[in-house]
Order: structure tokens, then sequence, then C-alpha cells
């Protein structure tokens, strides 16, 4: 591997001596902007004049309005249409509901005929248990005996059984969806360049911005806020699914033409089977993010565990509200193991002895007759399937009692703690970050892109932030950038240091790794709960729970970049007589910086989809404009506002993106 | 050659953006100079051959001179820029997609360098795929993929995964899976290169083996001489997408056409490669014979009885003395001296 500048362009390295240069003189143009006292520039340049803004949001809202009023494609209306579609997809959800939840039947109110009770609790840990050693063995089955025993004794059981259905019936219809989309993309270009686009947008738009056209278009009820989730999950899947299939061998293609295979053998019996552990990982990313949706859209109404926490914090009743958030926990541990556990059960050797191999399906059959006659019971004899009450366990009052000494005994430090951030860090950026003047950073964005990706990006850059200063939306979206802008970097500053420290120390690592897969597994929702606890609402609040939330791809990136440098080159540092410090700072740093640079992407886009969910404590920016737009039902300032945060979303991912590819290239990295 | 089953015509594979432009009346004429300057890669250029039934047809060259490229024309795998694949006297890529996919399901078996085997079926499995593709009923294709699998000398391992093999015996499956159709013709793209070299020996012997047992026609490719020498009738050198020279590994050494092939061959094992016809001096007047050795035998076959004895040898063919060869002819051939005297 060569350090020097291998394919440069010329010219670029001519520019270089004055390059250095652009960005200190950027800061400081800037810094004088924001300093210079009011009226010094012209007023449309510090604020976008409401003359010039574009009224996207209501002809939206007209459109939707058009839409579903007396739009028709002749025989049938869009409304016949949607409320079809939104119909289908509610069986399934039905039906996993019923099963796990609300008993199956028929008929709503008194006349309603019951055929059997949902599936009991012990049935339900029975089957639980088996599929877990199925799937990972003993080691799987004790969690998930663990687990689901607390969704039991901790009174958990119906509401996570309702969030449980909706994350099943979301994710596998976000993972087949998903599967055959990402196979049209390999299939066929142009439905790959139709959709990568939307893929990007779908991702980096908050889901409250899509959950409210849903609604509109599927009618209210839980298959809308189903198919939000779905929407919103499946854009890993179908990434996946092209990447995976596009990296199966070309030989095993060749295999598949030279033994005659017709194109749906080739697809169903050659390439997806051998893609198979890949696809499972995308299953997985969709599983935690249906999960992640299904908790946010249950807190609109449609029940379960969400809505447990969000009922609880409305009453100030923390210790509920800890428990039905430690059950999110616990059902986000189980899912994230047992889709762990299939994605590498193809790779593991399967039993060769005839014997245990035996004894292991005798045991799992057994299981699974002993839970379902246990449900049959259950079904003829109803009062035995509800968990007893007298041996129902509740913590909620020691932690409420734990949270009241804090407050009491640490209210003092808390608050100063709260107040020094307030007014050091908070207060001082927001303003920095409200008087810049909306030209100018129009300018800042445009320059950075044609910095660092050519005239394209620049286009790019500045037409996205045009399009948020058109809608009207400037302040509330400066407000999300200074918000998001301080818990990246003090997410970044945590992750490359935790990150460089960790990575040359495996038992440190293995520790970190521990806490940030836990981090990366809870729903974004979890996160606001014990830190309400402690700082109320608020800005530095939400501050703490995105870094929380946002922290981990920092972490996890910079270290595998600095772990990752190859082992020649730090021997060589050494041989050169390199202290420690040296080849961290000289060697492994330089070289980690792609890779720390992709690390802080991540963070930017958790941070973003962090946004919504921070609305909740009452932040003032975009997130807060979604959401409330949901609570008013104003489709139309729901949709744009929801833009803007994926605008801002994909601008930091491209300028990064360009970075990142940058020094890559200047490292001679580059591929 | 009376009945090629293989054969092609000026064929030529270009790669790059609208390769068709280097085509003029069929043919790519260009040098590969000329074609490079214009943004063309040519993989293949104007090879002309045809492969008889039943004969063990090796093509080598360096790593990049075509080889692949060639071979997955002549499978039909990729479709030539110009030229003309004839298999069984039929143009390959002039045929309905029906009938393509029947020939490769009936007649063509192909191994890969890679193995390329399914991660996801068992060794089982993986032999009987081309079977089960066909829609052959599950009992009948087990039953010809475990016939393959014995062939091959694994049996006791049908339920083990590809993963749990190791290369050797990956390619014994890539070979069992490849025969299981009973194919007519047989293309093995490098199947050796990735073993270490005791294994890559025994899997020769392996192709040796099957190929006396079922007398396939078999395109065979490596980069590695040697292995060319054991297994060929005859040997195709390719160099930059051209067809250096075609014959026999004697024909070959005797008779390199140009310094690329002698270079290629000079390293070669003469002593296995050479026939006592091409080392042998004219009889004159000598009758006291140490004894005899057939015109067509290897000198490695013999070379130890020369040495031995301080009298001659005779070269016999139909039973006539058509030469001699003695102990000097054995250190000729051994430093590589061509004997100027040889018939
Ligand atoms: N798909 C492709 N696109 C562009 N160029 C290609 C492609 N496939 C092969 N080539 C080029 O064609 C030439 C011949 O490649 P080929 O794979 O046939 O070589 P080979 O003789 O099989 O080499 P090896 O021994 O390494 O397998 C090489 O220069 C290669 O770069
Ligand atoms: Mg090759």
């Amino acid at each position: 591997m060569s350090l020097t500048a291998v394919g440069e362009p010329a010219a670029e390295r001519r520019r270089a001596p004055l390059g250095w240069l652009l960005w200190p003189a950027l800061l400081a143009a800037t810094v004088v902007l924001v300093s210079l006292p009011a009226g010094a520039l012209p007023a449309w340049m510090t604020r976008y004049p409401a003359a010039w803004q574009v009224p996207v949001a209501a002809e939206i809202s007209a459109f939707m309005r058009w839409l579903m009023e007396s739009a028709t494609f002749g025989v049938f209306t869009v409304r016949e249409l949607t409320r079809g579609i939104a119909w289908v997809l509610d069986l399934p959800l039905a039906a996993a509901k019923a099963v796990l939840a609300g008993g199956i039947g028929w008929g709503r109110g008194a006349e309603t005929v019951s055929l059997a009770p949902a599936i009991p609790w012990f049935s339900a840990l029975i089957a639980g248990v088996a599929a877990g050693y199925w799937a990972g063995g003993a080691r799987l089955a004790l969690l998930m005996g663990a687990g689901l025993g607390y969704l039991a004794v901790f009174g958990q059981w119906p509401s996570a059984m309702v969030t449980l259905a909706s994350v099943l019936v979301s994710s596998a219809l976000g993972a087949a969806g998903g599967l055959l989309i990402g196979l049209a993309c390999v299939r066929w270009r142009w439905v790959e360049r139709a959709v990568s686009p939307l893929l990007d947008l779908a991702q980096t738009m908050p889901v409250f911005a899509y959950l409210l056209p849903m609604l509109i278009l599927f009618g209210f009820g839980p298959v809308s806020a189903m198919i939000a989730t779905i929407v919103y999950a499946m854009p890993p899947m179908i990434r996946v699914t092209t990447l995976a299939i596009r990296a199966v061998p070309p030989e095993i293609r060749e295999l598949g033409a030279m033994t005659g295979c017709t194109r749906a053998q080739l697809t169903w019996k050659m390439l997806v089977p051998s893609a198979l552990p890949a696809l499972m990982v995308g299953v997985n990313q969709v599983i935690m993010l249906s999960l992640n949706v299904v908790i946010i859209a249950s807190m609109i109404g449609a029940g379960g565990l969400g809505f447990d926490v969000l009922a609880a914090l409305r009453r100030l009743d923390i210790g509920a509200g800890l428990e039905a958030g430690l059950a999110i926990t616990v059902l986000a541990i189980l899912l994230d193991r047992f889709a762990q556990a299939l994605a590498t059960k193809s790779a593991r050797a399967p039993e060769r002895d005839p014997e245990r191999a035996a004894r292991k399906r005798r045991l799992l059959t057994g299981a699974f007759w002993v839970a379902a006659l246990l449900w049959l019971a259950a079904a003829l004899k109803p009062d035995i399937a509800g968990y007893p009450e007298a041996l129902r366990l509740s913590t909620a009052p020691y932690w409420n009692d734990l949270v009241r000494w804090i407050n009491v005994t640490f209210f003092s430090t808390l608050e100063a703690i709260r107040a020094w951030a307030f007014l050091n860090l908070l207060a001082p950026v927001k303003r920095f970050a409200l008087a810049l003047p909306w030209v100018w950073v129009v300018a800042l964005v445009g320059i950075a892109g044609y910095r660092l990706g050519g005239f394209r990006l620049a286009a790019l850059t500045v037409a996205l932030s045009l399009f948020i200063a058109a809608v009207g939306l400037w302040q509330v979206a400066m407000l999300t950038v200074y918000l998001c802008g301080l818990a990246v970097v003090v997410a970044a500053l945590i992750g490359v240091a935790v990150g460089v420290a960790s990575a040359t120390r495996p038992r440190l690592w293995r520790a970190v790794e521990t806490v940030i897969d836990l981090l990366q597994t809870l729903p974004s929702f979890v996160y606001l709960i014990p830190i309400v606890m402690l700082f109320r609402v608020g800005d530095f609040t939400a501050l703490i729970a995105i870094v929380l939330y946002a922290v981990a791809p920092a972490i996890r990136y910079t270290a595998h970049g600095v772990a990752r440098t190859p082992p020649a080159l730090v021997d060589a540092s050494v041989m050169n007589g390199c202290t420690r410090r040296q080849i961290l700072t000289r060697v492994r740093l330089p070289l980690a910086l792609p890779e720390i640079l992709l690390g802080i992407n991540q963070t930017v886009m958790l941070a973003l989809s962090m946004l919504v969910i921070t609305a909740l404590v009452g932040t003032r920016d975009l997130g807060q404009e979604t959401y409330s737009a949901l609570a008013k039902a104003d489709i139309g300032k729901g949709l744009v506002a929801g833009l803007c945060v994926a605008f801002i979303g994909i601008i930091a991912d491209r300028l990064i993106s360009a970075a990142a590819e940058r020094t890559k290239r200047r490292m001679g990295l580059g591929r | 050659m009376t009945d090629p089953i293989l054969a092609c015509r000026n064929v030529s594979k270009l790669f790059g953006a609208d390769a068709g432009r280097a085509v003029r009346d069929g043919r790519v004429t260009a040098g590969a100079a000329e074609l490079a300057a214009v943004g063309l890669i040519p993989a293949v250029l104007d090879v002309e051959l045809s492969i008889g039934r039943g004969e063990t047809f090796v093509i080598m060259g360096l790593s990049g001179s075509g080889k692949s490229t060639l071979v997955r024309c002549l499978a039909g795998l990729a479709q030539p820029t110009a030229g003309e694949i004839l298999f069984e006297g039929r143009d390959l890529f002039a045929m309905s997609e029906a009938e393509l996919i029947r020939i490769r399901r009936h007649k063509m078996g192909m191994v890969f360098q890679n193995f390329a085997l399914l991660p996801h079926l068992t060794v089982l499995g993986n032999v009987a795929f081309p079977l089960d593709v066909q829609g052959r009923p599950r009992a009948a294709r087990e039953a010809r993929a475990r016939e393959m699998i014995s062939l091959v000398g694994l049996t006791g391992r049908e339920d083990h995964f590809p993963r749990e093999l190791s290369g050797g015996q990956q390619q014994r499956v890539g070979i069992a899976r490849s025969l299981a159709v009973g194919p007519d013709l047989w293309f093995l793209d490098e199947p050796f290169s990735a073993l270490d070299p005791l294994i890559r020996r025994e899997m020769q012997d392996e192709v040796l083996r099957l190929q006396a047992l079922l007398k396939k026609t078999i395109v065979f490719i490596t980069h590695d001489f040697d292995e060319a020498v054991r297994v060929a009738d005859r040997i195709a050198i390719m160099k930059d997408g051209r067809i250096a020279q075609i014959g026999t590994a004697e024909e070959l050494v005797l008779n390199p056409a140009t310094d690329y092939v002698r270079a290629f061959t000079r390293d070669a094992p003469r002593a296995k490669i050479l026939t006592a016809r091409s080392v042998m001096a004219p009889v004159g007047e000598t009758t006291d014979f140490a004894g005899e050795v057939a015109a067509g035998a290897r000198i490695a076959a013999f070379a130890h009885d020369v040495e031995q004895s301080d009298k001659p040898f005779a070269v016999v063919k139909d039973g006539r003395v058509i030469g001699i060869v003695d102990r000097l002819a054995m250190i000729d051939v051994l430093v590589g001296r061509e004997r100027k005297t040889a018939a």
C-alpha cells in the first residue's frame, strides 16, 4: 500500500497551496457575518422573505384531498383501491393479533363468537424456548425463557404480544417485499435507477412524515401504521438483497447456465439460497427497524408497549414507564438474538450423530405438542389462561422511589449540570445557528459540495437547501441543524475517543462492543425514559438522548478502522522508532480517517431519525413540526417538514461520503 | 479430423463499449495495439480450432491470455464478438434458447476453477443439482448422484456440506456434479489451480482414470505445462488472445512455432514427452543391439535400460528396425540438445 497520492489529477495538486486556506477563510467569514450588528446586511439575506415562499404544503394537502375525494380510475376510485389494499394487508395482521393477543373468533361486541383464546403465556413460553433451542441451542433457549418469563411475571404480556404481532407481520411483509424489489433491481437496471433515490428518502425521512399520508390513503387504523412501518423497514432489505445477489460468485451463475437452469430456477434454486446468510442479515435489520417504528406508531393509539410507556410518562409514573421500557428492551433483544441465530444457523455444522439428532427432534416436537395441548386446555378452561395475579411482580414502586431519591438528593447537582450545559453549550450554539444568514449557509453548502464532489454535488446540495428556505421552514431547520449538529459533534468526540482507546485493547473492546450492541438494539424511544427522569424535558434531555442513540456507529467504525491498520505498516513504524502515540497519530488515525467519516455519517443519520422522538420532550425543530402536523392531520405540513429533515440528511450524507472518498483517494486506498 | 464435436471459426471476443464496431466481414482483423487504442480489450482474437470426439484437448497459456474467455465462448456462456462456435456442426448462437438449454442439460458438463459449489446444499444435493434442474424425480436423481459420488471416491460424505470438505474433496464434488448428466463434452477450467501440488497430481490421475473409463471429449484449461503433458492428446498454446500453436506435446517441444512456444516448453520434462522416434539416430551398420524399444515409447520408460548398456537399442516400428538409441541420445535429451541427425 502506498501513501503517496496515486492517480490524483495534476490540477488538484496545483490548487493545493491555496486550497488549505479555503476552510479557515470560510470559517472566519462565517464568524464575521454572525457578529455583524443587526441591519448591516439587507433584510432578505438574513431572513428568507415571506413573499418568496412557495406554498408547497398547501398544494400537497389540496392534492391529497383531490386524490382521496375525486380521483378515479374510471371503474373504481383511488379511495376504493387503497382501502382494498388496506383490507388485504389487514388479514395477516388481524390473524397474528388474534393468535397472539386478542383471541380467535369473529363478530364484534356482544355477539362475538369466540373460537379459541389467544395463545396463553405458558404455551407461548414453551414454544418460544423450543424455537430458541432449535435456532440457537441451549443458550438461546435460556435467554428466551428468561425474557418471556420477564414479560409474564411483570405483567407486560398482553401489550408485548400486541407489539410482537405487529412486528412479526410487518417484518415478514417487509422482508418479502424487500427481497422481491431487490431481485427486480438486480434484474432490471431501470428498476434500480427508479428505486434508489426513493430508498435514500425513505430512510432519512422521519416516520411521522409518512405515517400521515398513510393514514389518509389507507384509513385510520393499525394497517396504515403497518404500511408506514414496512416502508420504513424495507430499504435495508432491498439494499442487502441487491448487494448479496450481486456478490454471488459469477461461477455460480455460469454453473446455472451450464446445467441449463431457467431464469426462475437460477433465482430461486441458486442465487437466493446461496445468498441466504447475507440476506438474513437484512431480515434482522428489518425486524429491528420494524420494532422501532411499531413502538413509535403504537404511541399514536395502536396500543402495545409503546403506548404503555407514553401513558406512564404522561402520568409521571416513572416506574411503570421504565418497566414497559424494559419490556421493549427485552423484546428487542429476544427478536435480535433469534434473528441472528437464524442468520448464522445455516453456517453451523449440522448435527451428524443420528442418535442425538433424533433426540433433538423428539424434544422439539414434544415441546410443540405440549404447547398446543396446553393451548387447547386454556381454550376449554379460559380462567387458567391469564398469568395469576398473585404471582405478578412489579418493581415500579422501587423505581419511583429511586428516581425520587435521586432527584431529591442530587437535585442541585443535576440542575447545575443542566444549567451549565445550557448556558455554555446549547444557548450559544443555538444563537449562532439562528444568526447565520440563510444566503451564506446555502453558499457554504454549495462551496463544500463543489470542493468535495464537484459541480454536480454542489448543484444537489444548493437545490436541497434552497427547497428548505423556499418552503418557509428555514428557522426550524436551523434549530434542527443546531441540535443534531451539536449531538453529532459530541457523539463523534466520544465515539472517536472510545473507539481509539478500545481498538488496540481486545478486552476493553469486548466490553464496549457489548454495550454498543445493546444500544443499537434498543428502540430509539427507550432512551428517553431514564433521561427524562433525571433532567425532565427540554433540549438538554434531547441532546443526551440523541448522543446515546447515535454514538454507536462512531465508536464501531473508529475501532474497526484503527484496528484494521495493516500490521506490516505498524511494524515498519515501530522499526522507524515511532512511539505508541506517534503510531496512533501518524499512521493509524490517518489511515482510519475514511472509515471514521463513514461512522460519523451513520451517526448523523441516526441523530436525525431520533429527532422525531425528541419532539416528545418539547424540542422546537423539524421533528416537532412533523409531530404536531400529525396531531393536526395537516398532511402537507407534515410531509414538507419530513422532506426537510430528509434533505438535511441527504446533504450531510453526500458531503461526508464525498469527503471520505476523497481522503481515501488521497491516501491511495481507493479502488 | 473426421468428426469434430466442437469447432470454432474466426472467433474473437472483445471487451469494452460497443465492441461490435471492430468487426469487419464477420472477423476482427485489427491487431491488439489498434484495438487497445480505441479502448477495446481483446480477450480472444481470431481463434480457429476443432476438437475431435473423444479427444482430450488442453488450452494453455499464461494468466490473462484469454483461456477462460475462449472456453466460455466454446461452452456458449459468452457470445463471441465475431465468429461462430459449431457444436456437432451447428452454430451454438444461432440456436433457440430452449435448444441451448437442452444441449447444456444433456450434453455438456463443466468443472469450475473455484469449484462453484452451492453452499446451501449437501454433497448429495450438489451432485444431484443438474438433475434437479431437469425435473427428474428425487429417487432417480439421488441414485444417479450416489453413483457419481462413489465414482470420485467420496462415498460416506453425501450429507456433508461443501464447507466441511477440503479443497480436493470439494473439487471431486464439482467433478461428480459435472458428470452427473452424462455429458458428451466436458469442460474443465483450471480445475486444479486452487489445489496444492500433491493433491493436484492425485486429481490429474483421477481425470485420467475417469477418461479411460468414460471416454468423454475433454476441453481442459491449465497454465501448467506439466499438467497439460500429463492429460493432453493435443495442446493449444495461447498468447494475448491468439493461439500460438496447436499440436501434441512432442510437436510443441520439437518444433516450436514461435519463440514464445519455445520459451514455454523449455523447461518441460522432455523425457516424459519425447518418444524414441524423435531422438533416434539412423541405423547405420550396427546390428548388435542390447534390446528393442517401440517407436512411440516415451524416453522415460526405457532410459534406464539404455543407460545400463554399452550397446545401443533398436527402435522398432511394425517389426522393422527404423533407428537406434544409445547412451548419448539419453544425455542429449536430458540436457535439451537436439540431435542433428534425428529423423
Ligand atoms: N468481463 C470482462 N470485462 C473486461 N475484460 C475482461 C473480462 N473478462 C476477461 N477480461 C480480460 O480478458 C483477458 C483474458 O481474460 P481471461 O479470464 O480469459 O484470462 P485467463 O487466461 O483465463 O487467465 P487466468 O489464468 O488468470 O484465469 C484479460 O486481459 C482480462 O482482463
Ligand atoms: Mg481463467
